[in-house]
């Protein structure tokens, strides 16, 4: 029994939040929603210095060759100073196109960070949806995903259909995920200067956070070998990224409610001493730990037990979810009417807490996931 | 990051696992065809089933040798558990004597007494009772009013009241927490003692709760005459003497089996059984919340374990565990209940059984508000709440709040 981190995996993270701080994020996110469309800092240079853009690639196409806890961790620590990383859109990108022998020759730049990649995301059917989806661009209705047609070049297919609200899709050089043919789900890449793809950036409510809406008129794909597997795995490690970098906004709400609660005296007594504000607050305690053991769940899933980790990564994806908005709400009540002014830092959690669970299904469609799972498990005795 | 056993750890398992393969078929059977139905009769056969794990080695894992134990630690205990619910066969009859009370003899108590209760403990031979909490000190545990005043010569004569005592209805004999001194702040005046439940003046009365059953008893003690000798750590000690008991009962608690049958796997069967239940949004996103804190919690074990085995003092997630255990299963049999309907909250359903049982478990070990005090502080390291109680004598504080001490 082993589910602790080991030296190297403390050292990365330790690495990654020394990393971070050396960069002022929380003012940087609050000078973005005031219209300074230049305030954020750009810290993909500071990712390739650590060599997080391989951190899932293998070592023979010059990545890390780490696992998805390690990539967690990152996102933890992203989480921890609301960093606007374009991680989560690369990272199960370079998932899927390690699984695609015939796509080998990107590893090498997308390691580097050379160029990046972001995840056309796109979900496996549940029992209440057979289908596999795109997140739509508004109402609860699931999208269909995008059709692809053979023609053209050996190898190459031609795509046609939209992604809503894709992570990090501005900006990044090739855009990896799945789309139908033949009514079945393939992987795709396509280069995002391709004819045919347009990606227009949207910003919703949260500056830091870098989405766009993809759509492909008869865009030219390479048509990737990976399997369906691998499609739906990108689907569950993307959960289980938001999972983690939610739970390191978590730490952080965490953290500075508590700092206030014990300096801030009302009535002759520090706040932190009523049990209405000490037990908010170990309730946050509590959804912040329930989410780290679901991230080791999720962790040793991936490689430890692959079938059980849609279930795995959906809980995490689901208390963290929960648990951020929470902690959230949690800050800015501990503190009282400041907490709720663009001076103070809650905000800013509250922002990224409430954009988060929309996004990648929502934490709806992953709760949704983990009662299917446990259902479908319970039906085969 | 795995989930296997060490070499040492398989080797454990291996060696328990063997005993059981070769002994199992002498475990008294309690459920199912050929299952025995008289309640005397099951504790008699327990009792001697306990016996037979004592002398296999499979109770009493953490004690030190020279008292009848193994000398192991945590982990192999948690293996043995493992192992004998892997097995299907009932564990030891005495948990709360075995996992709390011997120890606390065996840190706190003299020789004498350690030769004389320790093995019959053990064996299952002598069952033992717990006889700490009173009907108005729970969560202030420290508060206790049962009274003993010692006589001319050494002995003392014990009066008041006990409840939630598990096992009193057959057990021998009950370590209880009393106060000795009144006019001293109210956690310096405690001593604890060993009592025979057979003492005259004691009387067990079983304490029926919301299903019906009775779990726990009231023990009343009416001027019961108590050797010199029952003394268990020193007149006026009794606190320190019980926090060792707490602590054990924390780990006794912590090393337990998983989340005490309230498990996602179980719950989810429940919904799946009905088919429009299983297709409905609203009942799975229920149940999806509620699984997935439940899962958590079956991770949130292993980092314990994982702590437990590099020696150190598991986190406070081990506490937050039990709140998330307890709200979730309360949240299932809600929504189980709702799928069902009245079929589940009749008599013989194990959903009524659990749906009465929930309300009270949330208090037991020391309520919800307490445990999230002590984590609030102990943990965030948030101040504690002021408190009226501190330095001044417990007779004091009783007349207070407008009762005799």
């Amino acid at each position: 029994m082993n589910l602790a981190l080991s030296d190297e995996q403390v050292f990365l993270r330790e690495a990654a939040r020394g990393a971070l701080s050396r960069f002022k994020t929380l003012e940087a996110a609050r000078e973005a929603l005031d219209g300074n469309a230049d305030a954020m800092p750009d810290l993909w240079p500071t990712a390739k210095e650590a060599g997080w853009p391989g951190l899932l690639i293998d070592e023979d196409h010059g990545g890390a060759g780490l696992d998805a806890f390690d990539a967690m961790l990152v996102l933890s620590e992203c989480g921890r100073v609301i960093a606007g990383i374009p991680l989560l859109g690369h990272l199960p990108a370079t998932a899927i196109l390690s699984d695609a022998p015939n796509s080998a020759g990107d590893l090498d730049d997308l390691a580097t960070g050379e160029r990046r990649a972001a995840y056309l995301p796109a979900q496996p059917p549940t029992e209440l949806d057979e289908r596999w989806t795109a997140d739509p661009a508004s109402g609860l209705a699931r999208a269909a995903l995008p059709v692809a047609q053979a023609g053209g070049e050996e190898g190459r297919i031609s795509v046609t259909g939209s992604f809503a609200f894709v992570p990090d899709a501005p900006g990044a050089d090739l855009l990896v995920g799945a789309a139908l043919l033949d009514g079945k789900p393939v992987g795709i890449a396509l280069a995002a200067d391709a004819g045919g793809v347009s990606i227009e950036p949207v910003s919703r409510y949260d500056a830091t956070r870098s989405l766009g809406h993809v759509k492909l008129d008869s865009a030219s794909a390479v048509l990737l070998d990976a399997p369906e597997e691998s499609l739906a795995a990108a689907w569950y490690l993307a959960q289980a990224l938001v999972a983690a970098e939610s739970l390191g906004s978590v730490e952080t709400a965490l953290d500075v409610s508590v700092a206030y609660a014990k300096e801030r005296f009302t009535f002759g007594r520090a706040i932190g001493s009523y049990q209405a504000v000490k037990h908010s607050l170990t309730e946050v305690l509590r959804q912040l730990e329930n989410g780290r053991s679901l991230l080791y769940y999720a962790g040793w899933a991936r490689n430890g037990a692959p079938e059980e980790f849609p279930l795995a990564a959906s809980a995490a994806r689901s208390v963290g979810g929960r648990a951020l908005d929470e902690a959230a709400r949690t800050m800015i009540s501990v503190h009282g009417g400041i907490g709720a002014t663009w001076e103070h830092d809650a905000p800013l959690y509250f922002r990224r807490a409430q954009l988060s669970r929309r996004l990648l299904g929502g934490t709806g469609q992953a709760t949704d996931r983990v009662a299917g799972e446990l259902i479908a498990q319970a039906s085969r005795g | 990051m795995d989930l296997d056993d060490t070499p040492e750890q398989a080797a454990y398992r291996a060696q328990v696992r063997s005993w059981l393969d070769e002994h199992k078929s002498e475990a008294p059977i309690l459920q199912g065809p050929g299952a025995i139905q008289d309640e005397d009769e099951i504790i008699a056969a327990r009792r001697v089933w306990q016996g037979k794990l004592a002398e296999g080695g499979l109770a009493g894992v953490t004690w030190p040798k020279e008292y009848g134990g193994q000398s192991l630690g945590p982990i192999e205990q948690v293996v043995c558990n493992q192992e004998i619910g892997r097995a299907g066969v009932p564990g030891i009859l005495d948990a709360i004597g075995v996992g709390m009370l011997g120890p606390t003899i065996i840190a706190h108590g003299s020789e004498e007494q350690k030769s004389r209760y320790l093995a019959p403990l053990l064996h299952g031979d002598e069952v033992w009772c717990q006889l700490f909490s009173e009907p108005a000190a729970g969560s202030d545990l420290a508060a206790v009013q049962t009274r003993a005043r010692q006589q001319d010569d050494g002995s003392w004569r014990l009066s008041g009241q006990k409840v939630w005592t598990t096992n009193a209805q057959f057990a021998s004999y009950g370590l209880l927490l009393a106060r000795t001194d009144a006019d001293v702040p109210k956690h310096k005046g405690l001593t604890m003692f060993i009592v025979p439940i057979d003492a005259d003046g004691v009387t067990v009365r079983g304490l029926r709760q919301i299903s019906g059953e009775a779990e726990f008893n009231e023990v009343f003690f009416d001027d019961v005459s108590l050797e010199e000798g029952a003394v268990v750590g020193g007149v006026g000690n009794g606190w320190g003497t019980a926090l060792t008991t707490l602590m054990f009962e924390r780990v006794t608690i912590g090393l337990g089996s998983e989340g005490m049958g309230y498990n996602s796997n179980r719950f989810a069967g429940a919904i799946a059984a009905d088919e429009h239940a299983r297709l409905d949004p609203e009942i799975r996103h229920k149940l999806g919340e509620i699984a997935s804190e439940l899962l958590a919690v079956r991770f949130t074990g292993y980092r314990t374990l994982t702590a437990l085995q590099k020696g150190q003092i598991p986190g406070p997630e081990a506490g937050l565990a039990k709140v998330t255990i307890v709200s979730g299963a309360i949240k299932a049999g809600d929504l189980i209940a709702d799928v069902v309907g009245p079929d589940a909250l009749s008599e013989d359903s194990q959903w009524a059984y659990m749906i009465s049982f929930l309300p009270g478990l949330k208090s037991a070990g020391g309520t919800e508000e307490i445990l999230r005090n002590t984590i609030g502080e102990r943990v965030l390291g948030l101040p504690p709440e002021p408190r009226l109680d501190k330095g001044i004598p417990f007779s004091e504080l009783r007349s207070k709040e407008g009762a005799p001490a």
